[in-house]
């Protein structure tokens, strides 16, 4: 009997106790928002680029975290029905897979913000640029990079030079996975831009890419992080890599670092926000999304970081870099200079062979 | 006169064991909660998987007649293009497609865009439609990788995880070579895992020693100097090796300069093997060098000293009575770093390169971005029963009760 009475009150305190946490965390959650963003230099863009407005304007505060990609994480939240990720930034590729996996909730283009001049988000975003679970926000690019200060007389001027290892004796830096490299080494090889996803599709293709990837692989350094091609240039570990563009242009504005990026064979890709399946806070999702999607969030994006915006009407709103005030126009992958030998990254292609490519591109790194 | 003591025993025992048995319980369930039923989770998945029975049941009911030879009549193509127009709406359609583009790559966008455009098709006939919107349709081998995916219960994924497939006729033939990988990463897996068990014996079984026998003092500071990396993050001290080991890193800046090198003869010393080996003996090393510290520590140095009176060289008095005592630490030693070293994953991931890569990477391939969770588990499957096979060898051959873990 004894102890009958210390444990009531233990229970009945924890009860409270439990109460009191489950109360305050649905009060919290209402006004405010998880978004999983990339990190780094990017995600520092978002937050002064339009997060920090958007929680003046709608009061809904907004948590930040980090990943690096892929579905793995929304996928074992939707499946468990934990969900505790609001919204997500993410490539075009996995929005459209976790669209069709059903792990992103169904979001109407209507209900998107009209563009700059007025005209419909339909119209105003490129058609490949809306899936059925959101629109997509920005442009970024993987493109290859070289140190200036270490590179000698010649420049690097296309694609090819980065296989050239006589003319550009050293080591490059390049992603590990298939994904960009196979495109890279084609377009390398002289398959025009166009062609590029044709010729990978046959076996007589696909030999041809590793074969061109196969001459310069005994010096190539790997990497797998965006932030890591910034520093091996600047440490001096490669000559040249591949890289994310945002990523160089924050390395030459903030670092002065003497990197200058060569445009031909960019491969161009697109990213947007998805609305996890099942979240609690679904309305204020909406409205993350809506407003991140606006031409002037995105210019203001790209005040921070190059990479463009996706609406066609956004385009002429970039301006200014927002902490040095330089030009961003010339720093953006879709500017017209930059543009015109860009290759578009065909997703539905990656999504159909991404499995295998990735078998095969592993048996081709252990040979 | 019997009875009495056997009631007694009987009213008592249950008592303790009772107790012992409510004090273990919560560790119990933790295990079973933690451990087994992921483990159990982990290993049906590598066998079962219901998605595409379960979104295509009247289709793959009506392809078991099928003789797989010419194209299914259009009785099939009806009932696929009625379940594809259900799975989009249900919204299970990506899963679907998913499972059966790992039979046979190209089929995910066959279906899905099948299935957007059936929307528009008001009736038949459907294999014209249906080949008309993709030509994948057409080929008898479309249709052989949907009945195929459509088991329920399937060994799919252990083939796959050895490199082997089942031909069309059902036999089992290895990979074409450009796939064969698994078989490589496990072997290499199994190899790295021995040299890097080696290497620690070899590095820790002196260092053990030398603290087992150090003055009290020394011994405390020299314990220190292993645990301190032991107690530090993995991923500071993997990074920190890509400072020391790098191109233009200290180790090869320190060979330049002192000219045992040239500028353009630096050593890659990381982003390979060597990489890999280095980092993850350094990481391991603790799990070698405690057990065996915690042996030696408990053997009398005078029975050395006794031996080396008694005339045995100093290499007799080691090999015939020091090392047979430190045993069962060189066993629980070895047993944690191997072990340990086969399941390695962020170590290899940072300093492997290309070629340092082990099984765990492609394990967490499939977990992370290819959501291949079943072949993901048939790998880990494959793993544990070689884990396991070793215990048992181990057992046979040491006996895992002179293991002695410290």
């Amino acid at each position: 009997m004894n102890h009958a009475i210390p444990m009531k009150g233990i229970l009945v305190s924890c009860m409270i106790v439990l109460a009191a946490l489950s109360g305050g965390r649905a009060a919290a959650q209402e006004q405010s928002l998880t978004f999983v963003s990339w990190g780094g230099a990017y995600a520092r863009a978002c937050v002064k680029g339009y997060i920090e407005r958007f929680e003046r304007e709608t009061g809904i505060e907004v948590r930040i975290e980090d990943y690096n990609g892929g579905l793995a994480q929304i996928r074992a939240q939707v499946d468990v029905g934990n969900v505790y990720w609001d919204v997500v930034d993410m490539e075009l590729a996995d929005m459209v897979r976790g669209c069709d996996e059903g792990l992103l909730a169904p979001v109407d283009i209507d209900e998107m913000a009209p563009g700059a001049d007025g005209t419909p988000a339909a119209e105003d975003l490129p058609e490949d640029g809306i899936t059925e679970c959101g629109p997509t926000n920005i442009y970024y690019s993987t493109v290859f990079v070289y140190n200036d200060a270490r590179i000698g007389a010649t420049k690097p001027n296309s694609v090819a030079d980065f296989f050239d290892l006589e003319k550009f004796p050293g080591r490059r830096g390049m992603r590990r996975s298939p994904q960009v490299n196979l495109e890279f080494a084609l377009l390398a090889d002289g398959v025009p831009l166009d062609e590029v996803y044709a010729t990978l599709d046959t076996e007589a293709g696909l030999g041809r890419a590793f074969r061109k990837l196969d001459t310069i692989k005994d010096q190539i350094v790997w990497w797998e992080a965006g932030a890591q091609p910034p520093q091996m240039l600047a440490d001096g570990e490669v000559v040249m890599t591949t890289a994310y563009n945002g990523r160089i242009f924050n390395a030459q504005v903030l670092e002065d670092q003497p990197f200058v990026i060569v445009w031909d064979g960019q491969v161009l890709d697109t990213g947007g926000i998805g609305i996890v399946e099942g979240t609690r806070n679904f309305e204020a999702a909406m409205k993350f999304v809506r407003f991140a999607n606006t031409p002037r969030a995105m210019a203001d994006l790209g005040r921070y970081i190059a990479y463009s915006p996706s609406r066609r009407s956004a385009t002429s709103l970039i301006s200014t870099h927002a902490e040095t005030g330089i030009d961003m126009n010339p720093h953006m992958p879709t500017s017209p200079e930059n543009v015109d030998r860009a290759l578009h990254n065909d997703w539905e292609w990656w999504s159909d062979n991404g499995e295998e490519m990735n078998e095969r591109f592993s048996t081709w790194l252990a040979r | 006169m019997n009875v009495v003591p056997e009631q007694k025993t009987g009213r008592t025992r249950p008592g303790p064991g009772l107790r012992a048995a409510l004090l273990v319980l919560p560790l119990l369930v933790f295990i079973g909660v933690t451990f087994l039923a992921p483990l159990a989770n982990m290993l049906v998945r590598s066998v079962h998987d219901p998605v595409v029975a379960d979104a295509l049941p009247g289709t793959l009911e009506k392809l078991r007649d099928w003789d797989g030879r010419n194209l299914p009549d259009e009785a099939i193509y009806e009932a696929l293009a009625g379940e594809l127009l259900k799975s989009r709406e249900d919204r299970t359609l990506g899963q679907v497609a998913t499972r059966i583009n790992r039979v046979q790559s190209g089929l995910r966008s066959a279906l899905t865009r099948t299935a957007r455009r059936l929307g528009n098709v008001e009736d038949g006939p459907w294999r014209e439609a249906m080949t008309g919107i993709h030509a994948a349709w057409g080929e008898t081998g479309t249709w052989l990788a949907l009945r195929e995916a459509g088991d329920r219960y399937t060994t799919r994924h252990y083939l796959n995880a050895l490199d082997l497939q089942r031909d069309p006729g059902g036999s089992i033939v290895r990979q074409p070579e450009d796939r064969r990988i698994y078989l490589i990463l496990f072997w290499r897996t199994l190899l790295v895992s021995l040299g890097v068990t080696t290497l620690c014996l070899l590095i820790g079984y002196p260092v053990a020693r030398l603290i087992a026998h150090a003055p009290p003092r020394r011994a405390y500071l020299l314990l220190i100097l292993v645990l301190v990396p032991f107690w530090t993050s993995l991923l500071v001290r993997t990074t920190s090796w890509i400072v020391l080991l790098q191109n233009q890193g200290v180790l090869n800046d320190m060979f330049v300069f002192l000219g045992v090198i040239g500028d353009d003869g630096r050593l890659a010393m990381i982003y390979n093997m060597t990489g890999t080996f280095v980092a993850m003996t350094h990481v391991l090393l603790p799990f070698m060098v405690l057990p065996l510290y915690s042996v030696m520590s408990a053997i009398p140095r005078v029975q050395t000293s006794a031996a080396e009176s008694l005339g045995a060289t100093a290499w007799q008095s080691f090999w015939r009575v020091y090392w047979p005592q430190t045993l069962p630490g060189v066993g629980a030693g070895c047993l944690l770093v191997f072990i340990l070293a086969i399941g390695y994953y962020i170590t290899p991931a940072l300093v492997g390169g290309s070629t340092g890569q082990l099984i765990s990477n492609m394990i967490a391939f499939h977990m992370q971005s290819s959501l291949n969770w079943s072949l993901a588990a048939a790998l880990g499957g494959i793993l544990l029963v070689c884990v396991a096979g070793l215990y048992v060898l181990y057992d046979r051959v040491v006996g895992i009760e002179r293991m002695r873990l410290g």
